[in-house]
């Protein structure tokens, strides 16, 4: 495989994986628990798309076929998207969208963090802007995910059961394939496999601060890299690309 | 299920170093981290601040509306208390 080509695909996974988990917090708009957390999600989910937006510009320049971040947002079929499977998961009640979000946020910072150091210019400076972002989002969800745990009685039990539901999709964000292979050899991204344990040690220890127990390693969802999702990203799609599918072109 | 409403906080915003924190408003939260954290979320989201102070409203100790007649009103008419009587040099720059 070619390096372009690699690289190409590595910008649309971290791309996606903000786009598609920013789209789905832009769902809480307006139905967030309190005033105060309707906005801070938001301003998470607004982040997110901040990064995508820089990822997807990029990625189009590195593919060099005039693919702007619109069409490589709006304009692909669902096998053509690499986020991984666990940005896609339904919001559910609040418990979850945190427990989700904790999950992520703990892989995007450990990630992100590695990323400021890429030997792609570009990465490197859309990492380093990113990572603010990304260490206020894992505070953020830290937070909640020791208030809910070490909340009530309901709580605790309520997200406990959250993190043990989303747990078998957090394989997924840590298998490489041959892009990886290439990206790691250029020094362009991490080894997942090297950031696994350290994201596992961390979430460990946030979850016991929570008084919660960490799931057990058991069967994975993967898929992810090759395009393959879960049943809710088609209903995703619908809805992200309705507009431009509609009205081909239209701006506002 | 019973619902509890998170107590209220009032919000303080230091707009750059140097000047004073002042009142942006108000706000839920379960306690003081998570109030620091709305606020920065509600108050400082278009770059209003680099420094929050948060403290639950009802530690505020406030004057009384009824009060204000005996409280203020004496003050209106007592302009020798402002310093406008004199020239301040130029070279003084903002006082």
């Amino acid at each position: 495989m070619e390096q372009k080509e690699a690289l190409f695909n590595y910008l649309l996974r971290l791309a996606d994986n903000a786009a598609i988990l920013g789209h789905k917090l832009s769902e809480w708009c307006g139905h967030g628990p309190e005033l105060e957390e309707d906005i801070a999600i938001i301003n998470t989910a607004l982040d997110l798309l901040g990064h995508a937006r820089s990822l997807y510009t990029y990625a189009g320049e590195v593919e060099g076929k005039g693919r702007t971040e619109d069409d490589l947002a709006f304009l692909r079929i669902e096998r053509e998207y690499k986020n991984a499977l666990i940005t896609e998961l339904p919001n559910g009640h609040y418990g979850d969208t945190i427990a989700r979000q904790y999950l992520f946020d703990q892989f995007n910072y450990l990630l992100f963090t590695e990323l400021e150091k890429s030997s792609d210019e570009t990465i490197a400076a859309i990492a380093a802007k990113a990572i603010k972002e990304i260490r206020y989002h894992l505070r953020r969800s830290i937070e909640w995910t020791l208030r809910l745990g070490d909340g009530t009685e309901e709580s605790h039990n309520r997200i406990q059961e959250s993190f043990d539901n989303i747990w078998a999709y957090t394989g997924d964000l840590f298998v490489e394939d041959v892009s990886d292979e290439e990206i790691i050899a250029a020094g362009i991204g991490p080894d997942l496999k090297a950031l696994q344990p350290i994201w596992r040690e961390k979430v460990k220890a946030t979850l016991a601060e929570a008084t919660l127990t960490i799931p057990e390693d058991g069967w994975m969802h993967s898929g992810s890299k090759e395009g393959r999702h879960t049943e809710h990203m088609g209903h995703i799609l619908s809805e992200l690309q309705y507009m431009q599918r509609a009205y081909p072109g239209c701006e506002w | 299920m019973e619902r509890k409403d998170w107590p209220l906080w009032e919000v303080f915003v230091r707009s750059k170093a140097g000047l004073s924190h002042k009142h942006s408003g108000s706000l839920h939260a379960p306690d003081a981290e998570m109030a620091i954290s709305n606020a920065r979320d509600v108050y400082t989201r278009r770059n209003e601040g680099v420094s929050i102070w948060v403290v639950e409203s009802k530690h505020i100790h406030s004057t009384l509306e009824t009060d204000s007649e005996s409280m203020f009103d004496p003050n209106e008419d007592k302009i020798y208390r402002h310093p406008t009587f004199y020239d301040i040099p130029d070279e003084v720059g903002h006082m």
